[in-house]
């Protein structure tokens, strides 16, 4: 099934204990076969950037993992739980797993408060004024703490991200899942998520992150995964990948981002 | 005709300057001589309504039979001595009647809504119950389902169910109707927000039910709030059907008035009071309509 599988992909990463365990994922949409078998392994504080073309699968493998998707066959484990047995509560899975979307997706008829403060105070049971307390100072470490009581269609796109940066932060999540963050904003306010997500990173967040920023991902990831047609094509550390990929489609695939210079 | 009306030839067409003044696709009047234009078109159009009714054939007698001041004030204030009842009181029941189903009809409208909405094997049963009931209460004239529930229930005799008054049956033919009616609309509403809305909600680990009550209903409730108010504006009014099954409301007190005094002044009572109750919900369904536009609008720009 799945002839290509990348070297690295059951050791544990460079930062001891596994966070996430993926083994021969597979998830289709009909007919079409979206995930055709990925495994792979995120070490916990590790940042892992899935880098490949549109419809290659990234997206779907992060919505997998938050159990947005059911899939087909396979298993992934969560800090060794496997999420995908029967009887497991997918509510409780997310709790741990924090997700972002390309479309911020904030709920527009809350404020940026409300929209950080809904899911501790209603799944967590969080008290409003200590859930009230901890996303103010969130927002203020995220440079929005003036928006407080703004409504999300008064946020430029940039601010409007880091809110539901924030809102995922707010569940104290052990793991986050980046869907193409940056890719619905205009191109001056994505430096502002960049940092945001840097910041993560440096704190020690392990973070799972798809992304078409080649740049960013060099100098953030620990790994690059590199995705075609639902499968991972090659796995290696960013100065590797970048420089030296090994397999033709890598190469092929990073050619066109230089030729549209985007790295 | 007018010589001043709008419509005449002389009368240039109206120039292009005051584009975005009023909520239409159409207005591109300057204010100023908008207002003329439109006070003189009003005084004109009601002018030629008053001569046609006023210069009738049977203007006078239709003026006696409906318009009758002393009728009129007769039928309002009501006469229980000479068998006829208040249409002024008698509205009161239409009120309290529209209340009691408002309240009835979102609650169970919703109910039926999401059980349409719903997915999962277990609740198909349910769901063909659910889209059976919309089917049947919107096919059937409302004024027949009054007639079956005001004249069938009482006929099962059945305990307690089959001993209430008459104006519960009303009320409960009202609320089914309606319901499935409104139904209909909160559905549109619950499409109306996005699937990524619910995604992001589950993501954060809210449940299903949590998810609803926080995220999607308060979003799906403001998109239909005008075509909400639409409905209850068209409930408010066929709380008169009510009457059919001898309940004393406004409309039944106007017929027993006409038929005692063989004057139909009573009915332009009847028809005055309903239209006090629904023109200031009317107008406030305008305003909700046109603040959601000017907040898209608002939007839109950013």
């Amino acid at each position: 099934m799945n002839e290509q599988r990348s070297s690295g992909a059951g050791d544990a990463g460079p930062a001891g204990s596994e966070a996430i365990r993926i083994e021969d994922l597979h998830k289709s949409f009909g007919p079409n076969e979206v995930l055709r078998g990925i495994s792979m392994s995120v070490a916990s504080h590790e940042v892992i950037c899935l880098i490949g073309a549109s419809g290659s699968g990234k997206s779907t493998l992060l919505r997998c993992i938050n159990l947005l998707e059911p899939i087909e066959y396979g298993r992934i484990r969560l800090l060794g739980q496997d999420i995908t047995a029967p009887r497991v509560d997918p509510n409780l899975v997310r709790r741990q797993i924090g997700i972002v979307f390309q479309s911020f997706n904030l709920f527009p008829h809350m404020t940026v408060l409300r929209n950080v403060t809904l899911a501790p105070t209603k799944v967590l049971k969080t008290p409003a004024a200590q859930a009230a307390e901890e996303a103010k100072a969130l927002l203020h470490r995220f440079g929005l703490i003036d928006k407080v009581h703004d409504y999300p269609d008064r946020l430029s796109g940039g601010q409007q991200q880091r809110v539901a940066i924030v809102r995922a932060l707010a569940m104290q999540p052990q793991i986050m899942l980046l869907d193409e963050v940056t890719s619905a904003l205009d191109p001056e306010l994505v430096a502002e998520v960049l940092e945001v997500i840097a910041e993560l990173a440096a704190g020690g967040m392990t973070m799972l992150i798809a992304t078409h920023e080649m740049g960013f991902a060099r100098d953030i990831a620990h790994r690059i995964c590199f995705l075609e047609e639902g499968t991972i094509i090659e796995e290696a550390p960013p100065a590797e990948l970048f420089t030296s990929p090994k397999d033709e489609r890598t190469r092929r695939f990073l050619r066109r981002i230089v030729e549209a210079k985007r790295l | 005709m007018d010589p001043n009306s709008p419509m005449s030839p002389g009368q240039p067409a109206g120039s292009f300057t005051g584009m975005g003044r009023g909520p239409g696709l159409f207005s591109s009047y300057s204010g100023a001589r908008a207002t003329t234009i439109s006070t003189i078109s009003t005084i004109a159009v009601l002018a030629a309504l008053a001569a046609v009714f006023l210069l009738a054939p049977g203007a006078r007698s239709v003026e006696h039979a409906f318009f009758n001041p002393t009728d009129m004030w007769q039928s309002f204030i009501g006469n229980p001595k000479k068998g006829y009842y208040s249409v002024g009181a008698a509205i009161w029941l239409n009120i309290r009647m529209f209340l009691v189903a408002e309240v009835l009809i979102l609650v169970l409208a919703l109910l039926v809504a999401l059980i349409r909405q719903s997915v999962g094997p277990a609740l198909f049963p349910i769901r063909i119950l659910a889209t059976g009931y919309v089917d049947f209460f919107r096919g059937v004239p409302l004024i027949l389902v009054i007639f079956a529930f005001g004249l069938g229930v009482p006929a099962l005799s059945l305990p307690v169910i089959s001993s209430q008054p008459d104006v519960v049956y009303g009320v409960a033919a009202l609320v089914l109707s309606y319901s499935a009616y409104v139904s209909e609309v909160y559905r549109a509403g619950l499409n109306s927000v996005h699937q990524s809305q619910v995604s992001a909600a589950r993501s954060l680990g809210l449940s299903q039910g949590t998810a609803l009550r926080y995220v999607v209903l308060p979003q799906a409730v403001r998109n239909i709030i005008p075509p909400l108010l639409n409905d209850f504006i068209s409930l408010q009014k066929d709380t008169a059907l009510v009457g059919t099954l001898g309940v004393i409301e406004a409309n039944k007190a106007a017929d027993i008035y006409s038929e005692t005094v063989f004057n139909f002044s009573s009915f332009t009572v009847a028809a005055i009071l309903f239209l006090i109750l629904t023109i200031p919900l009317a107008r406030f369904t305008d305003r909700l309509i046109e603040r959601d536009r000017r907040r898209r609008l608002a939007g839109a720009t950013r």
